[in-house]
């Protein structure tokens, strides 16, 4: 059992929790990812690695509620206990892997969207642990749904903050930010990283391509076992077909597919809806037409 | 009694069966056993027992069923698998023990998987345990992948008084025997968890998830754990797709994938939360036991089934009795038929595809006679769901952080066949891992030869 040492609401509907799980903590890295599984009857649910502590032997957790699944997940507390923890699965981003010196030479930017900020900020967190100042672009529908602005505060070089409202800081998206600093102010950058919600990405990658900046992308596709056994996690990438799991989750973003990303993000969608009814109306489901006496 | 033909064994009716996840087979009780064990001709050149990849002594366990000493046929039994209850299901009989029944040349062969498992299913109904060695010799090896050759490696080890650790990628221990084999021909719960307790009950511990080349590695197994010898039986887990136009449709799984949600994550059952899209009209492409396994499941979700295969029933490589089983529930067969493109509506959904005729050519280098595509047959079939069974290749997870470890050109590890021997000192491996996809029963003797050559080599390490 994998115990969670701490469980904390982040905004509406997302969740962060520090779980034990010594042997991913030990050998994790920023792009990683994990699949948990609740109990006995659970789903397997792949989720964004957002920190981790080697010495503590915990791995930091964040997820939003989409089913019925992290439904329930979303009411554990600590001293709660997962059946299992799993990972780290996936590969490393590519920085991770490269000569630091290479590293050093480029300009980051790292685009966050939503839920999405918390596997952006690892990423960040390593380059400050290696003295590289990478500019950060945060967005949230709203001020309330906005998360981890301190932490990535204070490991990010500049960091933007940006809510569709306007709510909070600029208003507008995360694409309007990136035309304005690499348009307008004429800033600089090798390589863009920006992870979020799948329409994000693809927006971005549009832009992006028009500006000549190589963007690396995260996928999360639909996924059962996140060791390459599968394949539901398959995405087209230049015209070859990629597991996400064992080849990415990151990805050129420019050479993504996202329209059938998208399209396969919706297989289970029907039933999950069920799932979700199901277990918000109990005992008195049966159908829900309101037709039944 | 016709003594020569077998004793018939008691089955679900196909239709009623078409509709559950309950087991197919009902084998053997007492007095069929005792019946069908009376048949065999106790040969002294006994014939079967060189058909069997792990050796059972199978007429002196036939004779112990014959007199009713089961306990005694158990403990025979046991000298040689691990996992008979297993074995006495799933393996293809009709090619090795049986095939070479002397019995069977003028008659029928001895069902000797029959008999077999009823054997392992009277001492688990009777509480058998088989017994752990009595003294440990302080040696740790590390067994990676808990299907049959991780099991049988780890079971004769920790006979031989080795302290055995099995790490599992997966939640649930069993390998393909939990993820790949469904529920009607492999009980999970009765079956296959009793067998892997009887191999813990041996001493071994069972470390699930855990992927060797990402959690840790085998150089940190050794160095940092302490563990002196490695044995990889990961398995082939990869699966293989077409190529065709449309196959990244919604709708479109690979076996692997629906098979795991139903077995692993039992999708098939209401009260667990994994989704499964169950199908209306769906196409198993292939001729395998895994594209029957595969039809036979959707088939029992509701669906009608198609098996959609490139060459003629003659070339099917499912077993006979799994072909029989599936036409008897009424899976359909579209023979010397082969997928052209998948064909999807605008949301991206499966609607149909597009298959061309076959005929059969000149035999090709595996013997069988290839298929040739027919011009001009293009036509089309209704499918909401595809389901893709071509095969699978090995994962490179562990070869890729190994180094040292050779691979051949098909990704497979190479090893040697007697011993396990790899390319890296201390690190041997069996299974589908090394030859490929194969059977439970061969990966069984791979764990064998793979357990007689840790042995070998530890104890020549220690002099």
């Amino acid at each position: 059992m994998y115990k969670i040492l701490k469980a904390e609401r982040l905004a509406e509907k997302i969740y962060l929790m520090d779980v034990e799980a010594p042997r991913v903590a030990k050998s994790c890295q920023p792009g990683e990812f994990v699949i948990v599984k609740m109990d006995e009857k659970g789903e397997r649910i792949p989720l964004t690695i957002c920190d981790f502590d080697r010495k503590a032997g915990t791995v930091t957790i964040v997820f939003q509620i989409v089913g019925a699944s992290t439904q329930r997940m979303a009411e554990w507390k600590e001293g709660d206990a997962f059946q299992d923890f799993v990972g780290p699965l996936g590969q490393p981003s590519e920085f991770v892997k490269e000569d630091i010196e290479e590293v050093k030479k480029r300009k980051y930017l790292f685009v966050a969207g939503g839920v999405g900020t918390a596997p952006v900020y690892p990423q960040v967190k390593w380059m400050r642990e290696h003295g590289i100042e990478a500019d950060v672009i945060v967005g949230a529908k709203t001020k309330e749904l906005l998360i981890l602005e301190e932490p990535m505060r204070e490991v990010a070089g500049n960091l933007y903050i940006t809510t569709d409202d306007g709510s909070y800081m600029n208003k507008g998206m995360v694409t309007e930010v990136i035309k304005d600093l690499v348009v307008n102010q004429g800033k600089k950058y090798d390589v863009c990283v920006a992870i979020g919600p799948m329409i994000m990405m693809k927006f971005v990658c549009l832009l992006t391509k028009e500006l000549n900046l190589p963007t690396i992308v995260s996928m999360n596709p639909v996924m059962v076992d996140g060791t390459g056994m599968c394949g539901a996690c398959r995405l087209s990438v230049g015209g070859q077909v990629k597991f996400a799991c064992v080849d990415g989750p990151e990805f050129d973003g420019h050479q993504v597919n996202f329209d059938e990303a998208m399209k396969r993000q919706q297989i289970y969608k029907t039933e999950e809806g069920r799932a979700m009814l199901r277990m918000q109306e109990g005992d008195t489901h049966h159908g829900g037409c309101g037709n039944c006496q | 009694m016709d003594g020569l033909k077998k004793v018939p064994v008691r089955e679900q009716e196909p239709k009623v069966r078409a509709a559950n996840f309950e087991e197919v087979c009902y084998g053997y009780n007492q007095e069929e056993a005792q019946a069908e064990a009376s048949r065999c001709l106790k040969c002294k050149n006994a014939k079967c027992m060189g058909g069997c990849p792990v050796s059972i002594d199978i007429p002196r366990f036939i004779k112990e069923v014959e007199t009713g000493d089961f306990e005694k046929a158990a403990n025979i039994i046991a000298e040689a698998s691990a996992l008979p209850a297993v074995c006495g299901r799933v393996c293809p009989q009709e090619s090795q023990c049986e095939g070479r029944c002397i019995r069977g040349i003028k008659g029928e062969p001895i069902s000797i998987g029959k008999l077999e498992r009823f054997v392992a299913d009277w001492s688990r109904e009777h509480g058998f345990v088989p017994k752990a060695a009595e003294v440990k010799n302080g040696k740790k090896v590390a067994v990676i992948g808990s299907g049959p050759a991780g099991l049988t490696c780890a079971g004769d080890l920790a006979k031989l008084g080795y302290e055995v650790t099995v790490f599992e990628a997966l939640h649930e221990p069993g390998g393909v025997l939990t993820y790949g084999i469904p529920e009607f021909r492999l009980p999970k719960e009765t079956v296959v968890r009793t067998e892997i307790e009887n191999v813990k009950k041996l001493g071994v511990t069972i470390e699930t998830d855990v992927i060797i080349g990402k959690s840790v590695t085998i150089d940190e197994l050794m160095d940092e754990e302490g563990y002196e010898a490695v044995f990889i039986g990961s398995g082939a887990g990869l699966p293989k797709f077409m190529g065709i136009p449309g196959e990244n449709a919604n709708g479109v799984f690979s076996a692997n994938e629906y098979l795991t949600r139903s077995n692993l994550m039992k999708a098939f059952r209401d009260d667990y939360d994994t989704p499964i899209v169950a199908g209306k009209k769906v196409a198993v492409v292939g001729g395998g036991n895994v594209a029957m396994d595969a039809a036979r499941t959707a088939l029992r979700l509701g669906a009608e089934v198609h098996i959609v295969y490139r060459r003629s029933e003659a070339e099917l490589p499912a077993r006979v009795e799994e072909v029989h089983h599936a036409k008897e529930e009424g899976v359909i067969f579209n023979l010397l038929t082969n997928p052209v493109e998948i064909l999807t509506d605008e949301q991206g959904w499966v609607k149909g595809m597009i298959v061309r005729k076959m005929e059969l050519g000149e035999p090709d280098e595996s013997g069988r006679r290839r298929p040739v595509e027919i011009a001009g047959s293009d036509y089309t079939i209704e499918a909401d769901t595809v389901i893709m069974s071509l095969g699978t290749s090995p994962n490179p997870l562990i070869s890729s952080t190994t180094e040292g470890l050779e691979i051949n050109r098909r990704k497979c590890i190479v090893a040697e066949e007697k011993t396990g021997q790899t390319s890296r000192e201390g690190v041997f491996a069996g299974g589908d891992a090394v030859t490929g996809a194969a059977t439970v029963i061969l990966a069984m003797e791979a764990g064998k030869n793979g357990a007689k050559g840790i042995h070998e080599y530890l104890s020549r390490k220690k002099q």
